[in-house]
Formats: C-alpha cells, sequence, structure tokens
C-alpha cells in the first residue's frame, strides 16, 4: 500500500473565503459592472428616455461612425487633454513642491498642512458655485481685488472661453493640489531617515537629494497620485456643470460634461452610450500604458 | 593633532543632557570601538562626528581640521548604518557609486574603484541587482562597499552587524578587521556586544549614561577595569560581585567574605593597604575557576552547586561560595558529566578589590 498522501478532493472549509467576498462581488457587479456592460449594449440602439428599451431600433455601428466624424466630440476631447495637462502638470509640481518644504518638522508647519488640505474637504458641487461667484463679473471678489489692488478692469471671467478656461483650470488647481501634496508628503515621512541620511554623508546637496533620493524612492506614489488625477479629469464634470455648463461654447466642456449633456439635454442616450465607450477606452489605455511603464504595485520599498 | 578629536563636546535635547562632557583623541589609523550599554549615547556621538547631529558644546576636530560646524559632506567621512540605508531604487554598483558620481569622479576611475571594493568584498556577481533582491548579509556588504570605495579619512559604523546571524556575524567580524589592516584608516565602530568590541578594537572607551568610564586595549580593560562597571560589563560571564572584608591574619593579607576567605595577592596587597579601607567589593570573573590547582595561586573554595550548564569546553556553573551567589565557567574534558558540588579552586593572583562606596578599583 502506498503511503503517499491523497489531497482531498473536497474541503468543506474552502468556500468559506468566497461566501465573505460575496457581498463584494455583489456591489461590483451592481453597481460597476452592470452600468459599464449597459453603456456597450446601448451604444448599439437608438434609445430615448420615455420610449421602451425593447421597442429602440437596432443602428449597429451607426453611433461609432458618427463619432469618428463628430468636429464636437473631437473638440472636447482636445479641451478635456488640454485641461488634464494644465491641471495634472501644475498640480503634481505644486503639490511635491509644498510637500518637500513642509516636510521638515518647522514651527507651523502643521498649521500650514491643516490648512492647505482644506479644499479637498469641499464637495465639488459646492466647489463650483464658491469659484462661480468669486468669478462672477459683477459682484466676484477676484474682479473687486484685481481693481482695487492693481487696478485691472473687470473681467467677463466665465464669458469668455480662454478665461474661462482659466477658471476651470485654476478651480481644479485649487481643489486637487492638496491631495498630491497630503500623499506625497505622507510618502517623504514614510522614507526611512538613515537612508536620506548616508545621501547627506554621501555629499549629496539638498537639490541632489531631492531628485536623485527622495523623489525616486516615492516613484510609486507618485504614479498612483498621477494616475487617479488622470482618472479624474476623465469623470469629474460637477465643477464645470456649475461654473460655466461648458461655455462659452464649446469651451470648457470636458468629455464627462459632454457626455452628459448628449444624454440629459439632446436625450441622444444611445450616441452617449457610445461616446462613454470612448472614454472608458482612453481611460484603460492610459492607465494600462502608465501601469506597464512603472508598476507600482510590482515595486516593493524595502531597503 | 591628526585623527579624530573630540575636545568637552556636549549634547544636549531641550532640558535633557545626553553627554554631560566628553573628552577622546583617537589616532589616526586606530580602531576604535565605543561600547556600552543601550540608551548610553554611543550612537549620539558617532553622528556628531559624522555631522548628522549638532553638538551642544565643544569641538570636533576630524585631521587636524576643526569641523565642529562643517557639513557632513566636508568632513571626509563615511558611514555605515545599522538599517545598511541603501538607495533602494539603485542597483549595488550605483549604490557603491553613488558619492562619487556626486563628486564629479571621472568614469574610469570610478569604475576601477567599485570593482575593487567589490571584489574585496565579494560583491561582483551582484553589481547589477536591486537592494531588495540580496541576502541580509549581501546588503551589509554593499553598505561596507560604499563606504569604502569613498577612500575617506575616517569611517564610521554603527552597529553594523547587529541584523547579522551569529555566524555571519562572526565571519563579518573578521573581514571587518582585515578591511582596517588593508585600508589603514581611522575607523570608529559602534556596539553594544562587548565581544565585538573586544575582538576587533585597538582601544575600546566604555560609556555610561554619556560618560567615558574607560578608554583602552581590550587587555587594560579586560584586565584591569577602573570600575565596577567596567569589571561587569567587559567579559562574559559578567564578573560577580560580592562585598568582602579585607583583615590582616598572621601577617597575611586576606579578604573574607560570608562564609569564605580568600589570600590576597602581591598585586594589590599594596593598594589595600594604602586605601586603608576595610570593607570592600570582590570581583571574581567566572572564567578564573578551575577544577585543580594549577598554580599556588589557587585557592580552594566550596561551591554549592545549583544549576550547571554544558557549553562545550567548559560549564557555567550557578554556584553558591558561602553566601554569595556567583557564576563559575569551569573547563572541564570531554568525559565530564555535568558537574556537582564539591571543591574548586580560583585563581587569586586574579582577583579584583572595587571601593564599595564609589565603585572605584583599589
Ligand atoms: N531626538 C532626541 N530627543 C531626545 N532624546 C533623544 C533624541 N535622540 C536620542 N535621545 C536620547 O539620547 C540618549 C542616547 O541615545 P543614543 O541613540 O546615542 O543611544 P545609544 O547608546 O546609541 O543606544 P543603543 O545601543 O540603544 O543604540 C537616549 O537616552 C535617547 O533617549
Ligand atoms: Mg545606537
Amino acid at each position: 500500500m502506498s503511503e503517499i498522501s491523497q489531497k482531498p478532493r473536497f474541503e468543506p472549509g474552502a468556500f468559506t473565503p468566497y461566501a465573505f467576498i460575496m457581498p463584494a462581488i455583489v456591489v461590483m457587479m451592481g453597481g460597476l459592472l452592470y452600468p459599464v456592460v449597459m453603456a456597450f449594449y446601448l451604444s448599439f440602439y437608438d434609445w430615448e428616455i420615455g420610449r421602451k428599451l425593447a421597442d429602440a431600433p437596432f443602428v449597429s455601428f451607426d453611433h461609432f461612425v458618427r463619432m469618428v466624424a463628430d468636429p464636437q466630440v473631437w473638440e472636447v476631447l482636445w479641451v478635456t487633454i488640454r485641461f488634464g495637462f494644465w491641471t495634472i502638470t501644475i498640480e503634481m509640481t505644486l503639490g511635491v513642491a509644498l510637500a518637500l518644504l513642509l516636510e521638515k518638522p518647522i514651527r507651523g508647519a502643521s498649521i500650514f498642512r491643516t490648512i492647505f488640505i482644506l479644499p479637498l474637504m469641499v464637495s465639488p458641487v459646492v466647489v463650483g458655485l464658491i469659484w462661480r461667484y468669486l468669478f462672477d463679473a459683477r459682484i466676484g471678489w477676484i474682479n473687486y481685488y484685481l481693481g482695487v489692488w492693481f487696478g485691472i478692469e473687470p473681467q467677463v471671467w466665465l464669458g469668455d472661453p480662454q478665461l474661462a478656461f482659466f477658471a476651470i483650470v485654476f478651480t481644479d488647481i485649487w481643489q486637487w493640489t492638496p491631495f498630491i501634496f497630503i500623499i506625497v508628503i505622507a510618502g517623504l515621512q514614510a522614507l526611512p531617515s538613515e537612508v536620506v541620511e548616508a545621501s547627506t554623508i554621501d555629499g549629496a546637496n539638498w537639490y541632489q537629494q531631492i531628485f536623485l533620493v527622495k523623489l525616486p524612492m516615492i516613484k510609486s506614489i507618485l504614479v498612483i497620485a498621477l494616475l487617479m488625477r488622470l482618472i479624474d479629469v476623465f469623470r469629474g464634470l460637477e465643477v464645470m456643470l456649475i461654473m460655466t455648463g461648458g461655455g462659452p461654447g464649446r469651451s470648457t466642456e470636458l468629455l464627462s460634461l459632454h457626455i452628459y449633456n448628449r444624454a440629459f439635454d439632446t436625450q441622444q442616450l444611445g450616441y452617449a452610450s457610445a461616446i462613454s465607450v470612448l472614454l472608458i477606452a482612453i481611460v484603460f489605455g492610459i492607465s494600462t500604458v502608465i501601469l506597464t511603464m512603472a508598476n507600482p504595485m510590482k515595486s516593493k520599498s524595502d531597503v | 593633532m591628526t585623527g579624530v578629536v573630540l575636545k568637552n563636546v556636549s549634547k544636549s535635547y531641550g532640558t535633557v543632557n545626553i553627554i554631560p562632557d566628553l573628552n577622546l583623541q583617537i589616532e589616526e589609523g586606530e580602531f576604535v570601538v565605543f561600547v556600552g550599554p543601550s540608551g548610553c549615547g554611543k550612537s549620539t556621538t558617532l553622528r556628531m562626528i559624522a555631522g548628522l547631529e549638532k553638538v551642544t558644546g565643544g569641538q570636533i576636530f576630524i585631521a587636524g581640521r576643526d569641523v565642529t560646524w562643517e557639513r557632513p559632506k566636508a568632513r571626509d567621512i563615511a558611514m555605515v548604518f545599522q538599517s545598511y540605508a541603501l538607495y533602494p531604487h539603485m542597483n549595488v554598483a550605483d549604490n557603491m557609486s553613488f558619492a562619487l558620481r556626486l563628486a564629479g569622479t571621472d568614469k574610469s576611475e570610478i569604475a576601477s574603484r567599485v570593482k575593487l571594493a567589490a571584489d574585496m568584498l565579494e560583491l561582483t556577481p551582484y553589481l547589477d541587482r536591486k537592494p531588495r533582491d540580496l541576502s541580509g548579509g549581501q546588503r551589509q556588504r554593499v553598505a561596507m562597499g560604499r563606504s569604502i570605495v569613498r577612500d575617506a579619512y575616517c569611517f564610521l559604523f554603527d552597529e553594523p552587524l547587529s541584523n547579522l546571524d551569529a555566524k555571519l556575524r562572526a565571519s563579518m567580524r573578521t573581514e571587518l578587521a582585515l578591511l582596517h589592516k588593508k585600508l589603514d584608516r581611522t575607523m570608529i565602530y559602534v556596539t553594544h556586544d562587548q565581544i565585538e568590541a573586544m575582538t576587533m578594537a585597538d582601544r575600546i572607551v566604555i560609556m555610561k549614561d554619556g560618560v567615558v568610564q574607560q578608554v583602552g586595549s581590550p587587555k587594560d580593560v579586560y584586565n584591569t577595569p577602573v570600575n565596577t562597571f567596567v569589571a561587569t560589563f567587559i567579559g562574559s560571564p559578567s564578573m560577580t560581585l560580592v562585598p568582602a572584608e579585607l583583615h590582616e591574619e598572621a601577617g597575611q593579607l586576606k579578604v573574607k567574605g560570608q562564609g569564605f576567605e580568600l589570600p590576597l595577592p602581591d598585586r594589590l596587597k599594596q593598594q589595600a593597604q594604602a586605601s586603608g579601607a576595610k570593607v570592600v567589593t570582590l570581583g571574581l570573573r567566572p572564567e578564573h575557576f578551575s577544577a585543580e590547582a594549577r598554580t599556588q595561586d589557587f585557592a580552594p573554595v566550596e561551591l554549592t552547586v545549583k544549576v550547571a550548564e554544558y557549553i562545550g569546553s567548559s560549564q557555567y556553573l550557578a554556584a553558591e561560595l558561602g553566601g554569595a551567589s556567583l557564576t563559575a565557567a569551569v573547563e572541564v574534558g570531554p568525559e565530564a558529566d555535568l558537574l556537582s558540588d564539591g571543591r574548586y579552586y580560583f585563581d587569586t593572583s586574579r582577583l579584583y578589590l572595587f571601593d564599595p562606596e564609589t565603585g572605584a578599583a583599589l
């Protein structure tokens, strides 16, 4: 008789872990996967609110064909890219710089830290409202103080395409720089102090210490921050919706706002779904490229 | 005035005075080990020499230069940290060459120095690896390598071996001693392990609560400890301290404890008489007990053995001599069973006397 022990076919406890993650899976399926699948499904139909989905005519790839040739889609895509470029570049630079500045336990640093993260706690809808009034041409503080301090003529901030674009970029930077700041400072403070000291002994000056030691060591944190901001750029619409509604013209209409307008203003639900599929593809593509180039999950930072 | 000199150095954190007043002269090329219990200020002293910590008062000279307020970079020092502190995002070669690259040394020079250090530390096969793909011992050697390529005037080590297992630690100890021979540089080494201190040091600096207790060669600090702290800190197992009295009997000076009596060696007679002390603290090192009398100085003692531990070449006895508890390390042959109560001998030429009030050696 052989003494080799047999792996049992069925272990009674084997399903326990699955039972525990079941609720999470159900919620994910219902809340995330279902809408995505429905978006794909709808993009092949011409459906309006009020009509039965079953009666909606099947249009095959018509929406996608139309989308590729639609100058409006290209226009808002370009607005989104410009918006993403300016906001993310400035937010990353400013957030990292502030974190490096306030990392040392200098007097008052903790007060500054608290003040800096306040914008993060304001809901986007409220942010939109606050800044809409601040930028208001007649009653806004911005025009008032520009006039009082610098003698600048009142500007129609939200009525001029270029100024409106500047206004939403500015607002986004105001709200999201703290986000970069807070995760970078957490990363910096978790750096082993002996490694930083070793670089001091090796003769690194302030500038070299930052660019050759500290930032490379928190690279995975920077990548995650970048990724989250990128996804947000394609996702967020509340602030623009409230401040400018996408206007004037389409100068502040981001892709997600455009989808919203198509779906609920012009009732083109099928076409809006097709554009959503484009958005999903773009976000998926960008995330994949970033994660392949620098996988934050892979690089354990043990020393 | 070359080497490393600390002059009236003091250090306080706020109102807490960690190091009151430290004076020390370390010769060029010397291997000096700071040893002492946890929290006694060894790392703080080393970090002040490195320039990572500012002094509260006093002066520090390296190679004759007053570097008290110089930045670490300008002190011509290299340092190995307890946690190794390797740059996780650089491979081994880049870790080792970082300082040279910052200093703008030319490429061929860097390559040859890294190669030399890697050969010396047997790291050549790992030059392309990241630190996280190395074992603890290999990381440790990279940390050494990083300081070696610098060719600094003075090398500082803060417990570099404490994260290694016992065997690796012993072999690294030997390698470090060899390294010191080859490089012939001033080295200052911090540890709380007295074996490390004894095996590697030219001179040992024994500290307690920020105060230097004794500076001397391993031989000095073992054979002529200046006080009970040094006497019990150096040596393993520790010296036993027993309260005793001096008295004279038929012209013979003897030291008398509770229930036992030992003759005083010639070495101590004069001091004992000069000090006029009656009450003393007697110090007995475990390794000076023996199963047989080897010389005339060996005096018989009756030990009651509570526990005997088998070590190999010897046995450690937790025993009682009269009313005093002590440890004895008795050499045994291969056939010996666990030792038990009976007559043992103590080498009285090597007993120690201390002032019971101050702890200072007589
Ligand atoms: N930043 C600080 N603020 C206040 N006290 C400190 C600070 N750093 C160290 N100390 C104190 O200074 C004393 C000496 O510390 P140090 O690190 O030099 O000890 P050590 O001899 O290296 O001990 P160990 O063997 O445990 O490493 C300790 O009592 C410690 O609590
Ligand atoms: Mg220490």
